[in-house]
C-alpha cells in the first residue's frame, strides 16, 4: 500500500525554516530557475527525444517552454497537441487573429516572452503589422475582446452573460459563438501559460532575429521584495481554527489568504510601456475573491457546473474537437504521477495534487462541496502557498526566491509538475466561468 | 400473468388522472423520484428537498425535509431515490459525499435517519434494491460503489471500479444479485453483489463519460446507456459479449434515460446541456423522437415515469426551478412537423423526389414503372398489429425523374467555367475575352453583356474621342424556360398539377431605355403558355441616329444576325416574333428564385438561343466624360440580379469578380455570398476543383474567402508500416523511419510528393514522371503496376 503524501508533508512543514540561500537567476538554458542540466536529464529519454524531434520538425523550433515541459513527456504531448489545434488547425478564427489574441492575453500579465513569440507568428501568418502598434490600431471587433480578456485574466467570477451578449450582439462587429469560444479558449490558454512562463522562470528565446523592431526587450522584473521573511501576515485563525469553523468559513478564509499582504506590497507597480500598448486598463488586477468580512459571496459551486459534464459539452459543440483535447490535457495533468516525492518512492500523491488543484480554484471562488479545505493548510506549507498565489494571480511578480523557498528537498521536475497543475487548474477555472456565462446566455 | 394482475390492481384501484401541470420550486432541482403509489414526488437539489403530492389539478407541497436554520451540505442533494417497497423510505446522495436515508414515519420534524460518510467525493447516484427493503447502493466520484444494509451503521461491501468516477448505478430489475455501474471513462461494469472483489463483466459503451443507464423493465437482458457523446445505446446483455442492438443519436449529451413503462421500445431521455427538451424515442426509429416535451426553460435534470405501469404520465424537474407533470397526449410530435418530402438533383440532372406515400398513392392509376433502372422505388412497411404504440406511418415513395441527356447537357457551363478569365489582366481585356468565350458557345446575350461592361467601365475615356453612336443589339431575355426532364411514369397526381403550376415559368423582359437623363428599367413578367410564342414588348429608346450610324457590336458574325436586325425607324413599341421553340415540352422548373437550386435551369440557355434584339442607342452626347461609370451601376446590378434569377449564377459571379470593387458595394453582402456559394457548389459538382478554388480566392466576401482555408488536412499512411501517420512531421511514430522517401532517389521528399494509391510508393514529382517514361512498374521494386491519374 502506498503511503499518502500527507504524512511526508506534515513532516516537511515542521522543518521549513526561513533562512536559506537563494542562488542568482540563471541566464543560460531554458529556465532561469532550473539548471540546464536538470532540464536535459529526465526519465524516458527516448520517448522524449522523439517527441521533441517531432515538435521541431513541425514548428521549426524548440522553444524554452517545450524544453522545460519535456521533463513531463506525457503531458507535453497533450499540451502540444491542443496548442497546435487551437493555433493552427481548422477553427472559426483566422490565423492572425489567433496570434493576436494570444498577444492580448499574454500582455495582461506583461509576459514579453509569449508576446514576442506570437508577434513573430502573427506576422508570419499574414497579420497586419500595423496592429502591433497597439490596441488603438486593431479592428473594433478585436477591441471588444478587451473587457472579457481583462476579466478572465484577473477576476473571472465577474463575467456575466451580459458580457457575452454584448460581444455576440453588437451588429457588424459581433462575434459568433464559435468564434467567441475559440477566443475564450485561446485567452484562457495564454493567461495560464503566462503563469507557467513566470512560474518556471522561462528565459527569453535566444534566437537572433530581432530585426522587425516590434520585439520587446524582456523586462527583468525579478522582484526584490523579500517575501519569505515576512511573517506578520500569518493568519492565525487559519491554522488554529481547523476545528469548529464551518466548512464555508474555511473556504473563504483560504480564498482570501495573503490578501492584505499583496495589496500593500505591489500597489505602485509600473507596467512596462512596451507591453502596455497591448493592455487596456492596466491597473485592473486580481483582487481577492473573498474580501475579509464578506462571508456570503456567490461562490461557484463546482458540482453545479463541472468541466466534465457541462464545460466539455458546450466547448465541443461550438468548437469541435477542442473539448476532447482539453479534456485529455486536464485529465493528464490531474492524474500525472510518478509515485515519488522528493527522495521518497511509492507515494500516493493524489491528495497533494488535489490540494494544489483545488487551492487554485479556491482563489477563483470555485468551491467543491466534497473537499475539506483544511487539507490545503495541512499539505501546503506557507511558502508554497505564497508561490501558488503569486504564480496564479500575479505571475509577473514571481521571483526565483519564491521558487527556491518552497519544498527545498524536492526535485526541479516536481516543481515543474506543480507549475503544470497550477497552469491547468487556472485555465480550467477561467474556462468554467466563461463557459458558464455562455451557457446562461444561451438559456 | 403475475404482471398483468398487478397492473389491474395498481391501476384499477387507483386510476391515474391529471393534466399537464407544473409548480414552481424555490430552487433548481437536481433529481426527482416518485413514491410507489404514484401520488407523491420528491424533489431534491442543492437548496431544495421537498415532497409534493400530485393532485388532479396541481402539485401540493406536503413536506419540506430541509429543516434547521442553517442546513448543512448534507442537504445539498445530487440524487434522490424513493424506495419502491417501503413508502416511508428515501435516500439522498449529497454533493459532499454523504449518503443519507430518511424515514418519513419518524414523528419528529427531522426525518433524517442514517448518515453514511464513507465516500470521499461527491456521490452521484443512489439506488435501492428493487425487492430488498434494506439494501442501498451508492456510486461516487471517488470511483467506489458501496452497498449499505440500512440496519447496520457501515457499508456492507465496497466495490472498486479501478477506474474513474462512477456516474450511475442501477440494480437489475430481474436479476437479484446483479447491478450495473457506469463510469466517467466510458465503461460499463456489471457486478455481482456477493462478489466485491471483481466485476463480472466490463465493456466500453461510450466515448467519454456514461452519465446514466437504465435496465429494461420487461426485457431482462436490455440495458440502455446514455453518454456525453450524445448517444443513447441499448445493449443486449444476454450474450457473452454485450451487444449493441439500438443506438439513438441525440443532439446533446444525455443526462438521464428512462424506459417507458409498457412500451417495449420506448425510452425517455433528457440532456445535460444546451437542450432543454425531454424526448421519448422509439429505439427502432432513431432519427426522430416519437414525442417531445418542450415545457422547460432550462436543462431538465430529472425525469421519472409517474407509475411503474402507466406510460402516459411523465414527471420532470429542471434547473429552471419547476416541476412538471407531462401528459402524453399533450406531447408534441416532431414527426408532424418534419418535412416528409425530399427533392434532389443528381450530378446528371436526374431528379429524385420522395414523398409520403399517402400523398402520392391517392392516385390509383399509377402503376410501377418496370424495366428501367430508374423506376420509382416504393418503400412500405407493414404495421405490426401487435405493437401497442404503433409507428406513425413512415412509408414514403421515391420517384426518380430522368433527364433528357441532350437537353440536360451542361457542357456550356463547363466550357465557360474553364475558359473565362477572371483576373490578371486589364478589365477591358477580360471583358473582351469573356465575351468571345460566350460568343463561341452561342450565348450571345452573355457576350453582349460582357461587351457592354467593357464599354461602361473601361472604354469611357477613349469613347469620347471616337464620337460614335453605339447601338447594341441586346439579346432579349425572353428565353423560354424549357424542360429538362422527360417525366417517366410521373404520378399523374403530381404530374399534371405541379406541371401546370410550374410551366408558368417566368419570362422576363428587360429593356433598358435610355432617356436623355434618366434610366428606366422595364421588367415585365409575361405569362407564358406552353409552346406558344412569347410576346415581348420593347420600348425603344429615342433612336435618333440613322441606321448608317449604328455601330454593330457583333463584329464576329455580322451577317448572320443582320437579317434579324430589322432596325426600327420609329420609336414605338414593337412586337418581336420569337421563333417557336421546338423542344418546348413539359416545363419543370423549381424555385426560379433560388440560384442554388436552379443551377440546372441555366442549361436552357444553351438549348436554342432564341434571341430577339432590342436596340439601345447610346448617343455620345448622353455621356461624355462627365458621366461616371458609377452612373451605370444600378443597371449592371440589375443585370446581375437578373442573371442570378435566371439561374445563371455563373455570369453573375464572373461579372462580380471581374468588376470587383466597381460593383461590389451595389449588391448586398448576403446576396453575393449566396451567389458565390451557389456557383462554387455547381463547380464542385462538375468537379471543377481548380476553378472553384480560383473563384474562392478571388471572391471578396469574407465568408467565401475562408472556405479554402478549412479542411486542409490530408491524412496519410506511412509507406513502410501502412498505418496512419500522425499529422505532423515526416517520421512515422511506429516504425521510426522517414515516411515520405522518394522511391527513385531515396531522399526525403519535401514539397510536392506524388504517390501511387495502389502501393503507396512514390516520390518527387519529377523523378516519378521520369521513371514512368521508361517503366510502368513501381520504382520501389514492389512489383506493382503503378497508376497515376
Amino acid at each position: 500500500n502506498k503511503k499518502t503524501s500527507c504524512s511526508f508533508l506534515s513532516a516537511y512543514h515542521q522543518r521549513t525554516c526561513n533562512n536559506f540561500q537563494v542562488s542568482p537567476p540563471l541566464t543560460r538554458g531554458p529556465s532561469a530557475f532550473i539548471p540546464e542540466n536538470e532540464v536535459m536529464q529526465a526519465n524516458g529519454l527516448d520517448e522524449r527525444t522523439n517527441l521533441l524531434v517531432e515538435e521541431y520538425s513541425t514548428s521549426g523550433r524548440l522553444d524554452n517552454i517545450t524544453q522545460v515541459m519535456s521533463i513531463h513527456t506525457q503531458y507535453l504531448e497533450s499540451f502540444l497537441r491542443s496548442q497546435f489545434y487551437m493555433l493552427r488547425m481548422d477553427g472559426p478564427l483566422p490565423l492572425p487573429y489567433r496570434h493576436y489574441i494570444a498577444i492580448m492575453a499574454a500582455a495582461r500579465h506583461q509576459c514579453s516572452y509569449l508576446i514576442n513569440m506570437h508577434v513573430d507568428e502573427f506576422l508570419k501568418t499574414g497579420g497586419i503589422a500595423e496592429w502591433l502598434n497597439g490596441l488603438e490600431y486593431i479592428p473594433q471587433r478585436l477591441k471588444n475582446l478587451n473587457e472579457i480578456n481583462k476579466l478572465l485574466a484577473h477576476r473571472p467570477w465577474l463575467i456575466t452573460k451580459e458580457h457575452i451578449q454584448k460581444l455576440v450582439k453588437t451588429g457588424e462587429n459581433n462575434w459568433s459563438l464559435p468564434e467567441l469560444v475559440h477566443a475564450v479558449v485561446l485567452l484562457a490558454h495564454y493567461h495560464a501559460l503566462a503563469s507557467f512562463v513566470f512560474g518556471s522562470g522561462i528565459n527569453p528565446e535566444r534566437d537572433p532575429d530581432t530585426s522587425n523592431g516590434v520585439r520587446l526587450i524582456a523586462v527583468n522584473n525579478f522582484c526584490v521584495c523579500d517575501l519569505a521573511n515576512d511573517n506578520n501576515i500569518e493568519n492565525a485563525s487559519l491554522t488554529s481554527s481547523n476545528f469548529g469553523v464551518s466548512v464555508a468559513r474555511r473556504f473563504f478564509l483560504l480564498a482570501s489568504y495573503f490578501a492584505i499582504f499583496f495589496f500593500t506590497a505591489f500597489d505602485d507597480e509600473i507596467v512596462s510601456t512596451d507591453v502596455s500598448r497591448y493592455v487596456e486598463d492596466p491597473g485592473f488586477g486580481y483582487k481577492d475573491f473573498a474580501r475579509r468580512g464578506e462571508d456570503h459571496l456567490p461562490t461557484f459551486r463546482a458540482q453545479d457546473y463541472t468541466w466534465e459534464n457541462h464545460g466539455f459539452s458546450l466547448v465541443n459543440r461550438l468548437y469541435s474537437d477542442i473539448g476532447h483535447l482539453l479534456d485529455e490535457k486536464f485529465r493528464m495533468v490531474y492524474n500525472l504521477t510518478y509515485n515519488t516525492m522528493a527522495t521518497h518512492e511509492d507515494v500516493d500523491t493524489t491528495t497533494l495534487r488535489r490540494a494544489l488543484f483545488n487551492y487554485v480554484h479556491c482563489m477563483y471562488g470555485i468551491r467543491y462541496d466534497d473537499y475539506d479545505y483544511g487539507e490545503v493548510n495541512q499539505l501546503l506549507e506557507r511558502s508554497l502557498k505564497v508561490y501558488i498565489k503569486t504564480v496564479t494571480c500575479y505571475p509577473e511578480r514571481t521571483t526565483k526566491r519564491m521558487y527556491d523557498s518552497y519544498w527545498r528537498q524536492f526535485k526541479h521536475s516536481e516543481k515543474v509538475h506543480v507549475n503544470l497543475l497550477l497552469m491547468e487548474a487556472r485555465m480550467q477555472a477561467e474556462l468554467l466561468y466563461a463557459l458558464r456565462a455562455i451557457t446562461r446566455h444561451l438559456t | 400473468m403475475e404482471k398483468m394482475a398487478r397492473v389491474s390492481t395498481a391501476l384499477g384501484g387507483n386510476t391515474l388522472t391529471g393534466r399537464t401541470m407544473f409548480c414552481h420550486l424555490d430552487a433548481p432541482a437536481n433529481a426527482i423520484s416518485v413514491c410507489r403509489d404514484a401520488a407523491q414526488v420528491v424533489v431534491a437539489g442543492r437548496n431544495i428537498f421537498k415532497i409534493y403530492s400530485i393532485e388532479e389539478e396541481q402539485f401540493v407541497e406536503k413536506l419540506n425535509l430541509r429543516v434547521g436554520r442553517k442546513p448543512s451540505l448534507n442537504f445539498s442533494c445530487a440524487d434522490v431515490v424513493w424506495h419502491q417497497m417501503d413508502e416511508n423510505l428515501l435516500a439522498t446522495a449529497a454533493t459532499n459525499g454523504v449518503v443519507v436515508t430518511w424515514n418519513l414515519g419518524k414523528p419528529s420534524r427531522n426525518k433524517q435517519d442514517q448518515l453514511f460518510t464513507e465516500h470521499k467525493r461527491t456521490v452521484n447516484k443512489v439506488c435501492f434494491h428493487p425487492t430488498e427493503v434494506y439494501m442501498l447502493l451508492s456510486g461516487s466520484q471517488d470511483g467506489y460503489m458501496k452497498c449499505f444494509d440500512l440496519r447496520k451503521k457501515d457499508s456492507v461491501s465496497t466495490f472498486s471500479g479501478q477506474s474513474e468516477s462512477v456516474r450511475d448505478v442501477q440494480f437489475s430489475i430481474r436479476d437479484y444479485f446483479t447491478f450495473a455501474a457506469t463510469f466517467e471513462n466510458g465503461n460499463v461494469q456489471l457486478w455481482d453483489i456477493r462478489r466485491p472483489d471483481r466485476y463480472e463483466r466490463m465493456f466500453t459503451a461510450h466515448n467519454g463519460p456514461v452519465f446514466c443507464c437504465d435496465w429494461h423493465p420487461e426485457d431482462r437482458g436490455w440495458l440502455a446507456t446514455g453518454g456525453r457523446d450524445k448517444m443513447v445505446k441499448v445493449w443486449d446483455m444476454n450474450t457473452t459479449r454485450a451487444k449493441e442492438i439500438y443506438c439513438v443519436q441525440t443532439i446533446a449529451s444525455v443526462a438521464r434515460v428512462k424506459w417507458r413503462p409498457e412500451c417495449k421500445h420506448h425510452i425517455a431521455t433528457c440532456s445535460m446541456m444546451v437542450d432543454h427538451n425531454i424526448y421519448v424515442w422509439d429505439v427502432r426509429r432513431p432519427f426522430i423522437p416519437s414525442a417531445m416535451f418542450e415545457e422547460h426553460k432550462d436543462v431538465t435534470t430529472g425525469i421519472v415515469w409517474r407509475h411503474l405501469h402507466d406510460p402516459y404520465f411523465l414527471l420532470s424537474g429542471s434547473k429552471d426551478s419547476t416541476l412538471y407533470q407531462h401528459i402524453f397526449k399533450d406531447a408534441s410530435q416532431p414527426i408532424d412537423r418534419a418535412n416528409p418530402e425530399g427533392l434532389c438533383y443528381s450530378l446528371y440532372g436526374d431528379l429524385a423526389f420522395a414523398a409520403k406515400e399517402s400523398l402520392i398513392s391517392s392516385d390509383s392509376n399509377r402503376k410501377p414503372y418496370i424495366g428501367d433502372r430508374r423506376h420509382p422505388i416504393f418503400f412500405k412497411r407493414k404495421l405490426d398489429p401487435t405493437e401497442q404504440f404503433e409507428y406513425i406511418s413512415s412509408s414514403s415513395a421515391l420517384s426518380v425523374f430522368e433527364t433528357d441527356v441532350e437537353s440536360g447537357s451542361m457542357d456550356w457551363f463547363v466550357h465557360t467555367a474553364k475558359q473565362y478569365a477572371l483576373a490578371g489582366r486589364p478589365l477591358a481585356e477580360l471583358c473582351d475575352h469573356n465575351a468571345k468565350v460566350a460568343k463561341g458557345l452561342d450565348r450571345n446575350q452573355v457576350a453582349q453583356t460582357w461587351t457592354m461592361l467593357r464599354i461602361i467601365y473601361s472604354s469611357l475615356g477613349t469613347m469620347s474621342s471616337t464620337n460614335l453612336n453605339h447601338s447594341m443589339g441586346k439579346g432579349s431575355t425572353t428565353l423560354p424556360l424549357m424542360n429538362s426532364f422527360n417525366l417517366k411514369d410521373i404520378p399523374s397526381g403530381l404530374g399534371s398539377e405541379s406541371r401546370l403550376d410550374r410551366s408558368k415559368g417566368e419570362s422576363r423582359t428587360e429593356n433598358i431605355l435610355m432617356d436623355s437623363s434618366s434610366t428606366l428599367i422595364n421588367n415585365e413578367d409575361n405569362e407564358e403558355t406552353e409552346g406558344s410564342d412569347v410576346p415581348a414588348d420593347y420600348l425603344l429608346g429615342d433612336v435618333e441616329a440613322d441606321e448608317d450610324d449604328l455601330y454593330m457590336m457583333d463584329h464576329e458574325n455580322p451577317h448572320a444576325e443582320e437579317q434579324e436586325y430589322s432596325l426600327p425607324q420609329e420609336a414605338f413599341p414593337l412586337r418581336h416574333e420569337i421563333v417557336d421553340n421546338p423542344s418546348a415540352l413539359d416545363h419543370l422548373q423549381d424555385k426560379a428564385d433560388s440560384p442554388h437550386v436552379s443551377g440546372n435551369e441555366a442549361e436552357t440557355v444553351s438549348l436554342t438561343p432564341v434571341e430577339s434584339f432590342s436596340l439601345i442607342s447610346i448617343s455620345h452626347s448622353l455621356y461624355e466624360n462627365r458621366l461616371p461609370s458609377d452612373f451605370f451601376n444600378p443597371i449592371v446590378r440589375d443585370t446581375l440580379l437578373f442573371y442570378a434569377e435566371q439561374g445563371d449564377v455563373q455570369t453573375a459571379v464572373s461579372v462580380l469578380i471581374v468588376l470587383g470593387d466597381r460593383i461590389r458595394k451595389e449588391i448586398d453582402e448576403q446576396t453575393q455570398e449566396h451567389w458565390y456559394t451557389s456557383y462554387i457548389d455547381l463547380l464542385q459538382r462538375f468537379q471543377l476543383w481548380n476553378i472553384s478554388n480560383e473563384v474562392i480566392k478571388l471572391s471578396t466576401c469574407r465568408a467565401i474567402n475562408c472556405l479554402n482555408q478549412a479542411s486542409t488536412t490530408l491524412h496519410i499512411n506511412c509507406s513502410n508500416c501502412k498505418r496512419p501517420m500522425s499529422n505532423r512531421g515526416w517520421i512515422c511514430d511506429r516504425c521510426r523511419q522517414c515516411a515520405s522517401m522518394c522511391a527513385v532517389c531515396h531522399h526525403v521528399v519535401k514539397g510536392l510528393f506524388v504517390w501511387c494509391q495502389g502501393c503507396s510508393h512514390g516520390g518527387h514529382l519529377q523523378h516519378i514522371m521520369k521513371w514512368l517514361e521508361t517503366s510502368s512498374h513501381c520504382p520501389a521494386g514492389c512489383g506493382h503496376l503503378c497508376e497515376y491519374t
